[in-house]
Protein backbone atom coordinates (compact mmCIF):
# COMPACT_ATOMS: atom_id res chain seq x y z
CA UNK A 1 0.00 0.00 0.00
CA UNK A 2 1.29 3.45 -0.91
CA UNK A 3 0.81 5.94 1.88
CA UNK A 4 0.71 9.66 1.23
CA UNK A 5 3.02 11.90 3.26
CA UNK A 6 3.42 15.68 3.05
CA UNK A 7 6.38 16.95 0.98
CA UNK A 8 7.55 19.31 3.68
CA UNK A 9 8.55 18.29 7.20
CA UNK A 10 6.83 19.91 10.18
CA UNK A 11 8.78 22.16 12.56
CA UNK A 12 10.57 20.91 15.63
CA UNK A 13 8.75 19.41 18.62
CA UNK A 14 9.71 19.35 22.31
CA UNK A 15 11.31 16.18 23.71
CA UNK A 16 10.49 14.49 26.99
CA UNK A 17 10.90 14.80 29.91
CA UNK A 18 8.98 18.05 30.30
CA UNK A 19 6.08 19.47 32.24
CA UNK A 20 3.14 21.62 31.31
CA UNK A 21 0.34 23.40 33.15
CA UNK A 22 -2.97 22.43 31.58
CA UNK A 23 -6.00 24.69 31.09
CA UNK A 24 -7.34 23.63 34.49
CA UNK A 25 -4.11 24.62 36.22
CA UNK A 26 -2.93 21.06 36.78
CA UNK A 27 0.78 20.33 36.46
CA UNK A 28 1.21 17.46 34.01
CA UNK A 29 4.50 15.59 33.63
CA UNK A 30 5.49 14.02 30.32
CA UNK A 31 8.19 11.38 30.10
CA UNK A 32 9.32 8.48 27.98
CA UNK A 33 7.80 5.12 28.95
CA UNK A 34 8.89 1.53 28.40
CA UNK A 35 8.03 -2.02 29.48
CA UNK A 36 8.63 -1.14 33.15
CA UNK A 37 5.49 1.05 33.01
CA UNK A 38 3.31 -1.89 32.05
CA UNK A 39 1.56 -2.33 35.40
CA UNK A 40 0.79 1.38 35.77
CA UNK A 41 -0.54 1.49 32.20
CA UNK A 42 -2.80 -1.52 32.82
CA UNK A 43 -4.27 0.38 35.79
CA UNK A 44 -4.81 3.46 33.63
CA UNK A 45 -6.51 1.52 30.85
CA UNK A 46 -8.82 -0.23 33.33
CA UNK A 47 -10.23 3.24 34.09
CA UNK A 48 -10.62 4.14 30.44
CA UNK A 49 -14.14 5.23 29.47
CA UNK A 50 -15.59 2.64 27.04
CA UNK A 51 -17.18 5.50 25.08
CA UNK A 52 -13.70 6.83 24.29
CA UNK A 53 -12.57 3.62 22.60
CA UNK A 54 -11.84 3.92 18.91
CA UNK A 55 -11.36 1.25 16.25
CA UNK A 56 -11.15 -1.53 18.81
CA UNK A 57 -8.53 0.00 21.11
CA UNK A 58 -7.84 0.12 23.96
CA UNK A 59 -9.27 -3.37 24.41
CA UNK A 60 -11.93 -3.80 27.09
CA UNK A 61 -10.85 -6.86 29.05
CA UNK A 62 -7.77 -6.84 31.27
CA UNK A 63 -6.17 -9.87 29.59
CA UNK A 64 -6.61 -8.20 26.20
CA UNK A 65 -5.18 -4.93 27.56
CA UNK A 66 -2.12 -6.85 28.79
CA UNK A 67 -1.58 -8.52 25.42
CA UNK A 68 -2.01 -5.24 23.57
CA UNK A 69 0.44 -3.41 25.85
CA UNK A 70 2.96 -6.19 25.32
CA UNK A 71 3.00 -5.29 21.60
CA UNK A 72 3.16 -1.53 21.92
CA UNK A 73 5.73 -1.46 24.77
CA UNK A 74 8.15 -3.43 22.59
CA UNK A 75 11.65 -1.93 22.12
CA UNK A 76 10.82 -1.05 18.50
CA UNK A 77 8.04 1.31 19.61
CA UNK A 78 8.25 4.77 21.18
CA UNK A 79 6.02 5.62 24.12
CA UNK A 80 5.32 8.76 26.15
CA UNK A 81 3.12 8.94 29.23
CA UNK A 82 1.46 11.89 30.95
CA UNK A 83 1.02 11.87 34.72
CA UNK A 84 -0.69 14.04 37.31
CA UNK A 85 0.12 13.73 41.03
CA UNK A 86 2.01 10.53 40.24
CA UNK A 87 -0.84 8.76 38.43
CA UNK A 88 -0.75 8.04 34.70
CA UNK A 89 -3.54 9.92 32.93
CA UNK A 90 -2.44 9.75 29.28
CA UNK A 91 -0.36 7.67 26.91
CA UNK A 92 0.83 8.09 23.32
CA UNK A 93 2.60 5.52 21.19
CA UNK A 94 4.44 5.16 17.87
CA UNK A 95 4.46 1.65 16.42
CA UNK A 96 6.49 0.77 13.30
CA UNK A 97 4.50 -0.41 10.26
CA UNK A 98 5.76 -2.87 7.61
CA UNK A 99 7.20 -0.08 5.50
CA UNK A 100 9.21 2.82 6.89
CA UNK A 101 6.51 4.68 8.76
CA UNK A 102 5.17 4.70 12.31
CA UNK A 103 1.51 4.58 13.34
CA UNK A 104 0.52 6.98 16.11
CA UNK A 105 -2.23 6.74 18.73
CA UNK A 106 -3.02 8.71 21.89
CA UNK A 107 -5.24 8.08 24.90
CA UNK A 108 -6.25 10.51 27.63
CA UNK A 109 -8.52 9.63 30.57
CA UNK A 110 -11.85 11.41 30.23
CA UNK A 111 -11.40 13.60 33.35
CA UNK A 112 -8.31 15.07 31.69
CA UNK A 113 -9.70 15.63 28.21
CA UNK A 114 -10.39 19.08 26.79
CA UNK A 115 -7.55 20.71 28.74
CA UNK A 116 -4.86 20.70 26.06
CA UNK A 117 -3.07 17.60 27.37
CA UNK A 118 -3.61 15.58 24.18
CA UNK A 119 -1.89 18.22 22.09
CA UNK A 120 1.09 18.35 24.45
CA UNK A 121 1.24 14.57 24.55
CA UNK A 122 1.31 14.22 20.75
CA UNK A 123 3.88 17.00 20.40
CA UNK A 124 6.11 15.41 23.04
CA UNK A 125 5.90 12.02 21.33
CA UNK A 126 6.73 13.59 17.95
CA UNK A 127 9.69 15.34 19.63
CA UNK A 128 10.91 11.97 20.90
CA UNK A 129 10.44 10.52 17.40
CA UNK A 130 12.37 13.40 15.88
CA UNK A 131 15.31 12.88 18.23
CA UNK A 132 15.23 9.15 17.41
CA UNK A 133 15.45 9.89 13.66
CA UNK A 134 11.86 8.95 12.78
CA UNK A 135 10.52 10.77 9.73
CA UNK A 136 7.17 9.37 8.64
CA UNK A 137 4.23 9.15 11.02
CA UNK A 138 0.59 8.36 10.19
CA UNK A 139 -2.64 7.70 12.02
CA UNK A 140 -6.26 6.89 11.37
CA UNK A 141 -9.12 8.65 13.09
CA UNK A 142 -12.87 8.17 12.87
CA UNK A 143 -14.21 10.80 10.49
CA UNK A 144 -16.78 12.08 12.99
CA UNK A 145 -14.19 12.59 15.76
CA UNK A 146 -13.87 16.37 15.25
CA UNK A 147 -11.91 17.18 18.44
CA UNK A 148 -9.23 14.60 17.58
CA UNK A 149 -9.02 15.72 13.94
CA UNK A 150 -8.68 19.37 15.04
CA UNK A 151 -5.90 18.38 17.46
CA UNK A 152 -3.93 16.49 14.81
CA UNK A 153 -4.33 19.35 12.29
CA UNK A 154 -3.10 21.88 14.86
CA UNK A 155 -0.01 19.77 15.49
CA UNK A 156 0.71 19.65 11.75
CA UNK A 157 -0.84 16.44 10.43
CA UNK A 158 -2.32 16.61 6.93
CA UNK A 159 -5.20 14.56 5.52
CA UNK A 160 -3.82 11.65 3.52
CA UNK A 161 -7.03 9.78 2.67
CA UNK A 162 -10.58 10.71 3.58
CA UNK A 163 -12.52 8.25 1.42
CA UNK A 164 -12.88 5.61 4.14
CA UNK A 165 -14.82 5.40 7.43
CA UNK A 166 -11.54 6.26 9.10
CA UNK A 167 -9.68 9.27 7.90
CA UNK A 168 -5.95 8.83 7.44
CA UNK A 169 -3.57 11.65 8.36
CA UNK A 170 0.22 11.90 8.12
CA UNK A 171 3.15 14.11 8.99
CA UNK A 172 6.89 14.22 8.26
CA UNK A 173 9.35 15.06 11.01
CA UNK A 174 12.77 15.35 9.35
CA UNK A 175 14.20 17.44 6.53
CA UNK A 176 14.56 15.22 3.49
CA UNK A 177 18.31 15.78 2.96
CA UNK A 178 19.24 12.14 3.49
CA UNK A 179 15.98 10.74 2.16
CA UNK A 180 15.55 9.01 -1.25
CA UNK B 1 -31.65 -18.98 2.97
CA UNK B 2 -29.53 -18.07 -0.07
CA UNK B 3 -26.17 -16.80 1.14
CA UNK B 4 -23.59 -14.96 -0.95
CA UNK B 5 -20.10 -15.01 0.56
CA UNK B 6 -17.40 -12.76 -0.93
CA UNK B 7 -13.82 -14.06 -0.67
CA UNK B 8 -10.95 -11.81 -1.76
CA UNK B 9 -7.96 -13.67 -0.34
CA UNK B 10 -7.39 -11.93 3.01
CA UNK B 11 -6.95 -14.04 6.16
CA UNK B 12 -10.28 -12.81 7.42
CA UNK B 13 -11.99 -13.76 4.16
CA UNK B 14 -10.83 -17.38 4.65
CA UNK B 15 -11.94 -17.28 8.27
CA UNK B 16 -15.32 -16.05 7.03
CA UNK B 17 -15.39 -19.01 4.60
CA UNK B 18 -14.81 -21.52 7.43
CA UNK B 19 -17.45 -19.94 9.65
CA UNK B 20 -19.99 -19.59 6.85
CA UNK B 21 -19.59 -23.25 5.82
CA UNK B 22 -20.34 -24.33 9.39
CA UNK B 23 -23.22 -21.91 9.74
CA UNK B 24 -24.72 -22.94 6.37
CA UNK B 25 -24.44 -26.58 7.26
CA UNK B 26 -26.29 -26.06 10.56
CA UNK B 27 -28.95 -23.80 9.04
CA UNK B 28 -29.33 -25.71 5.76
CA UNK B 29 -28.47 -22.59 3.75
CA UNK B 30 -27.52 -22.58 0.08
CA UNK B 31 -24.07 -21.06 -0.19
CA UNK B 32 -22.53 -19.30 -3.17
CA UNK B 33 -18.89 -18.26 -2.84
CA UNK B 34 -18.01 -15.25 -4.98
CA UNK B 35 -14.26 -15.07 -5.54
CA UNK B 36 -12.88 -11.64 -6.40
CA UNK B 37 -9.49 -10.03 -6.96
CA UNK B 38 -8.77 -7.73 -4.06
CA UNK B 39 -6.23 -5.13 -5.10
CA UNK B 40 -5.14 -4.81 -1.47
CA UNK B 41 -3.99 -8.46 -1.60
CA UNK B 42 -1.19 -10.18 -3.55
CA UNK B 43 -3.07 -13.37 -4.42
CA UNK B 44 -5.00 -13.56 -7.69
CA UNK B 45 -8.42 -15.05 -8.39
CA UNK B 46 -7.20 -18.48 -9.53
CA UNK B 47 -5.21 -19.11 -6.34
CA UNK B 48 -8.12 -17.94 -4.19
CA UNK B 49 -10.55 -20.20 -6.06
CA UNK B 50 -8.23 -23.18 -5.56
CA UNK B 51 -8.08 -22.57 -1.83
CA UNK B 52 -11.87 -22.10 -1.64
CA UNK B 53 -12.45 -25.39 -3.45
CA UNK B 54 -9.95 -27.21 -1.20
CA UNK B 55 -11.64 -25.83 1.90
CA UNK B 56 -15.08 -26.89 0.65
CA UNK B 57 -13.77 -30.37 -0.19
CA UNK B 58 -12.15 -30.76 3.23
CA UNK B 59 -15.36 -29.66 4.91
CA UNK B 60 -17.31 -31.98 2.62
CA UNK B 61 -19.77 -29.19 1.85
CA UNK B 62 -21.27 -28.35 -1.52
CA UNK B 63 -21.38 -24.74 -2.61
CA UNK B 64 -21.39 -22.86 -5.90
CA UNK B 65 -18.10 -21.10 -6.61
CA UNK B 66 -18.01 -18.25 -9.10
CA UNK B 67 -15.78 -15.36 -10.10
CA UNK B 68 -16.68 -11.73 -9.79
CA UNK B 69 -15.21 -9.47 -12.47
CA UNK B 70 -14.99 -5.70 -12.26
CA UNK B 71 -15.39 -3.65 -9.09
CA UNK B 72 -15.93 -6.27 -6.35
CA UNK B 73 -18.06 -4.16 -3.99
CA UNK B 74 -20.61 -3.01 -6.52
CA UNK B 75 -20.72 -6.41 -8.24
CA UNK B 76 -21.45 -8.20 -4.94
CA UNK B 77 -24.29 -5.77 -4.25
CA UNK B 78 -25.65 -6.24 -7.81
CA UNK B 79 -25.48 -10.01 -7.70
CA UNK B 80 -27.18 -10.20 -4.31
CA UNK B 81 -30.04 -8.00 -5.51
CA UNK B 82 -30.54 -9.31 -9.03
CA UNK B 83 -30.27 -12.99 -8.12
CA UNK B 84 -32.38 -12.98 -5.00
CA UNK B 85 -29.78 -13.63 -2.31
CA UNK B 86 -31.01 -13.19 1.27
CA UNK B 87 -27.69 -12.21 2.78
CA UNK B 88 -24.15 -11.13 1.91
CA UNK B 89 -21.31 -12.33 4.15
CA UNK B 90 -17.86 -10.74 4.16
CA UNK B 91 -14.75 -11.01 6.32
CA UNK B 92 -13.05 -7.67 6.93
CA UNK B 93 -11.53 -5.53 9.68
CA UNK B 94 -7.83 -6.31 9.86
CA UNK B 95 -5.86 -4.82 12.73
CA UNK B 96 -2.82 -2.59 12.23
CA UNK B 97 0.35 -3.32 14.22
CA UNK B 98 -0.91 -0.80 16.76
CA UNK B 99 -4.15 -2.76 17.07
CA UNK B 100 -6.60 -0.45 15.32
CA UNK B 101 -9.30 -2.15 13.31
CA UNK B 102 -9.84 -0.84 9.80
CA UNK B 103 -12.47 -2.12 7.38
CA UNK B 104 -11.40 -2.74 3.79
CA UNK B 105 -12.86 -0.51 1.08
CA UNK B 106 -14.90 -3.38 -0.43
CA UNK B 107 -16.55 -4.18 2.91
CA UNK B 108 -17.29 -0.48 3.46
CA UNK B 109 -18.95 -0.21 0.06
CA UNK B 110 -21.07 -3.31 0.61
CA UNK B 111 -22.16 -2.26 4.11
CA UNK B 112 -23.28 1.16 2.88
CA UNK B 113 -24.87 0.15 -0.40
CA UNK B 114 -26.35 -3.33 -0.08
CA UNK B 115 -30.15 -3.65 0.06
CA UNK B 116 -29.80 -7.12 1.56
CA UNK B 117 -28.66 -7.73 5.13
CA UNK B 118 -24.87 -7.99 5.47
CA UNK B 119 -22.96 -10.11 7.98
CA UNK B 120 -19.46 -8.84 8.71
CA UNK B 121 -17.06 -11.39 10.17
CA UNK B 122 -13.99 -10.02 11.90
Amino acid sequence: MIRYYPDEPAGSFPSPPRQHTDREDRTIQFRRADATDRTALIEMYKQFDPADRAQGIPPARETAIERWLETILDDECLNVVASHDGDLIGHATLVPDEQEGYELAIFVLSAYQGAGIGTELVETLLGLGQSDGIDRVWLTVERWNDPAIALYRKVGFETANSERFEMEMSIRLLSSTSDE
Amino acid sequence: MNVLLGVGGSDLSYQALDETIERSREAGDDLTVAVFDNEEMDTGGAAIEERVRETLAEADFEATVRHVEGDPGSRLVDIAESEGFDRIVLGSGERSALGKIQLGSIAEFVLLNAQTPVTLIR
